[in-house]
């Protein structure tokens, strides 16, 4: 800290509180619906008929809710106020008005809202991972825009001027998302485009949120969570430059599928990027490596552990979609379970658990208040069991499932029972997430309303003793 | 990196590149694409869908089917097949001319027993010596282009689908994931309206086994009036209503069965043939679309 810097790291931990505690709860609300929403949708493979009087249940509304909820309602919120900390915290600035990030979130989860009724009532856009009708798509692109640009007002206040890897993450996640969501809201459903260009462009949308913005937005926390826990510096930011640049440069052409109506020269171009996915990948590995190896800091159940599967779990998703681009494989796995398996293992276990290690991280250091570490490492095995039933067994089960398909001579159910197994253990799975989503929701909650108890008990002592005080005059 | 200038270039560049591959040039590619002339008959296609289909199509979005069912046809070759119809007047000029091309062919046996295949090629343009060949002599052939691939042998389709068969698609949704069948040529293939509506109220009466979730949404089970309704459907063991009472399709439901039955793309293209071109839609079709 320069000497003459006017503000103190607790101060600029205030001035984030109400944006975060926004974000925050609302984000934790969303994960706990979306799970129960994933688990409504698993439930179809159990009993087919469950929900055959329910529409807003029936898989085909229920998955679009999910994948709404998860991605929309808890994981963006989420990351955005973890960037909202690092960037004031790395800058050594206060928030700017923090009131109107506020709004901004509050707004955002409005528009949540809106889309997640709309879908459960059949309003559904149709194309994956954008999910959401017209009018709440706009709802968020100006809610997005109101918070990003006091985002970026606190960055450039910052009072110090050296820049670290995780301020580079998150300003390009800041860019990156009005670009690819006003592209998809205006040619998907304000002047749609024709024909297979509409799936192109859904394509394009999906593979930039979930292997960019994601990506950019977990490893800015990644990257500031590693070296600080561990207590060692960032081995090294060259590398991190170099993860940087190819996240950008590879990740943004992935997301068209091997097998799909649009010219063949595109799926190619896509399957290449996301085979060169692994550069990035092999990068954070040593970097996760030489940062952490030889450190004595166990990491207990809290944020340390969280952190380190999340990039475990990158590295893992990473790969399987590398060899899944691979024109042979992708002859078996396209269509199957195996792309769903190894995307929740990107969405639930690198960013939901990045994402679970910063707010554990931040929360106690704006609210004051610690969080029970019980309750921290009960949610910590629940999300990493829970993760790894789902996924692994998903990834598995497409496999089989591909392999069947692919053979002409089993009938068609042959495929499907190919994956029951699968969908057993992952239920299982699902549950699992769900109670730890509780937890996080509990943990999130606890923390604020302790936050606020403290102030209150301040404030009734001091109102006690002026009281006490007037007495004795 | 020094300054926050450069992280925003960077991102600049990198994302309006893939913006422009995977956004503007499809769109310039693409995007205008009008009806296309199926070969060899020159109809136009595709036609728009009109009516009950096209409102079954926001049907078929809004209970998201597409999670569950692909509409794409892949394949992963064609087979180009010479038919020998007939060996002409003079059948063993013919045999010569065929040898000339072909001389594994040069046996007795290629010219008896026609019309048959006499020889199978990697694409149109390597059959265009052998039949020029056994025209020249007076003999009849004839080309069939046959697609091959794991979906075709399914009966998912005659041929892959290319982007002209979506061009009049809004919402498009050709579906990334198979846990039911592939749906592009469903119409062609389930073609019949009583068996479609059955089996979106009760999969498993019509299809053993099926894991299809029941959509009985699309349905009203209704007293029995003074006279049975007319479209009620006709359901026999579990998932037939108890005595007294009907199964009738809803508005919704005769829209989505519309949509499913006008799902076709076999029509052959100059850039994805097939011949002979398949048989002309089944009159149930039209009774769809009442
Ligand atoms: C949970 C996944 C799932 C959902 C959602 C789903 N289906 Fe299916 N569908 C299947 C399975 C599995 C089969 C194969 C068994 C059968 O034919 O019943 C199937 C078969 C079909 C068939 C017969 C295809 C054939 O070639 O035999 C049609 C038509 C169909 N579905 C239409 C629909 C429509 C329309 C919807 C949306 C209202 C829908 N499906 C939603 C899983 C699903």
């Amino acid at each position: 800290m320069t000497a003459t810097s006017p503000t103190t790291p607790s101060k600029i931990d205030s001035s984030c509180r109400l944006p975060l505690f926004t974000l925050f709860s609302g984000a934790a609300v969303w994960l706990v619906l979306s799970s129960v929403f994933g688990l409504a949708a698993s439930m179809t493979f159990h009993k087919p008929d469950m929900f055959a009087d329910c529409a807003m249940f029936s898989y085909g509304r229920a998955y679009p809710a999910w994948s709404h909820l998860l991605v929309y309602g808890f994981a963006i919120p989420s990351g955005l106020g973890v960037g909202l900390w690092l960037l004031a915290r790395l800058g050594r600035v206060e928030v700017a008005k923090p009131l109107l990030i506020a709004v901004g979130a509050k707004l955002w989860h409005l528009g949540v809202m809106v889309g997640f009724v709309a879908i459960v009532n059949g309003q559904t856009s149709g194309y994956e991972w954008f999910e959401l009708p017209r009018y709440a798509a706009m709802i968020l692109f100006l809610s997005f825009m109101l918070m990003a640009i006091w985002v970026f007002v606190t960055y450039s206040r910052r009072t110090e001027t050296a820049l670290y890897p995780s301020q580079w993450f998150t300003l390009a996640s800041l860019f990156w998302f009005p670009w690819i969501f006003s592209t998809a809201t205006l040619l998907l459903q304000i002047f749609p485009v024709r024909g297979v260009v509409q799936s192109s462009v859904a394509w394009w949308f999906a593979g930039n949120l979930l292997n960019v913005w994601l990506t950019l937005s977990g490893l800015a926390a990644t990257f500031y969570l590693l070296p600080k826990l561990t207590n060692r510096p960032l081995q090294s930011h060259y590398l991190a430059l170099f993860v940087f640049w190819t996240v950008l440069i590879f990740g943004t052409w992935t997301g068209i599928p091997m097998h799909s109506p649009l010219p063949a020269w595109m799926s190619t171009l896509s399957s290449a990027a996301a085979v060169m996915m692994i550069v990035p990948m092999l990068a954070l590995a040593s970097i996760v490596f030489l940062t952490t190896i030889g450190a004595k800091t166990a990491c207990g159940g809290g944020s340390l552990c969280f952190s380190k599967f999340g990039v475990l779990s990158f590295n893992l998703a990473t790969l399987a979609a590398a060899i899944a681009a691979c024109p042979a494989v992708a002859r078996v796995t396209d269509f199957t379970w195996f792309t769903h398996g190894h995307t929740t293992l990107r969405l639930y276990g690198f960013f939901a658990m990045t994402m679970f290690a910063a707010i554990y991280h931040i929360l106690p250091r704006v609210t004051g208040v610690e969080i029970c570490p019980r309750r921290t490492k009960s949610h910590f095995w629940l999300a990493l069991i829970g993760t790894l039933l789902l996924a692994v067994p998903m990834m598995i089960g497409g496999i089989k499932q591909g392999l069947k398909l692919a053979d002409v001579s089993a009938p068609f159910l042959d495929s499907t029972k190919a994956t029951m197994l699968g969908f057993r253990i992952g239920t299982l799975g699902e549950v699992l997430i769900a109670i730890g989503a509780l937890i996080f929701l509990a943990n999130v909650l606890l923390s604020i309303l302790s936050h606020y108890r403290a102030i209150a008990k301040i404030a009734i002592a001091d109102a006690t003793a002026i009281q006490t005080a007037e007495v004795k005059l | 990196m020094k300054s926050s200038n450069t992280i925003f270039l960077a991102a600049f560049i990198a994302l309006s590149a893939s913006w422009a591959g995977f956004v503007l040039v499809p769109q310039i590619q693409l995007g205008r694409a009008d009806q296309a002339k199926t070969i060899p008959a020159e109809d136009k296609y595709p036609l728009a869908r009109a009516g009950l289909a096209a409102q079954g199509a926001e049907v078929y979005r809004s209970l998201g089917c597409v999670y569950c069912h692909s509409q794409q046809v892949g394949q992963q070759g064609v087979k180009v097949e010479v038919l020998l119809l007939d060996a002409g007047t003079n059948a063993s000029s013919t045999l010569a001319a065929i040898a000339k091309v072909h001389p594994e062919l040069n046996k007795p046996e290629t010219i008896t027993g026609l019309p048959k295949e006499i020889a199978y090629v990697a694409d149109i343009a390597a059959s265009d010596a052998l039949v020029k060949a056994v025209t020249a002599v007076g003999g009849k052939v004839e080309v069939n282009v046959i697609p091959t691939g794991s979906d075709i042998s399914r009966g998912w389709g005659k041929r892959r689908t290319v982007a002209q068969d979506y061009i009049f698609d809004h919402v498009v949704q050709p579906g990334t994931r198979r846990a039911g069948p592939d749906l592009a040529n469903v119409g062609s293939r389930l073609a019949d309206l009583n068996w479609q509506l059955n089996h979106l109220y009760a999969p498993k009466s019509m299809v053993k086994d099926s894991t299809m979730p029941a959509y009985r949404i699309l349905f009203e089970k209704r007293k029995i009036g003074k006279v049975a309704s007319a479209d009620a459907l006709k359901l026999t063991g579990d998932s037939a209503p108890p005595p007294g009472f009907e199964i009738v399709p809803t508005d919704k439901a005769r829209e989505l069965v519309a949509y499913l039955l006008s799902l076709r793309s076999d029509a052959p293209l100059f850039e994805s043939p097939v011949t002979p071109p398949p048989a002309a839609a089944p009159a149930t079709n039209t009774v769809a679309a009442k």
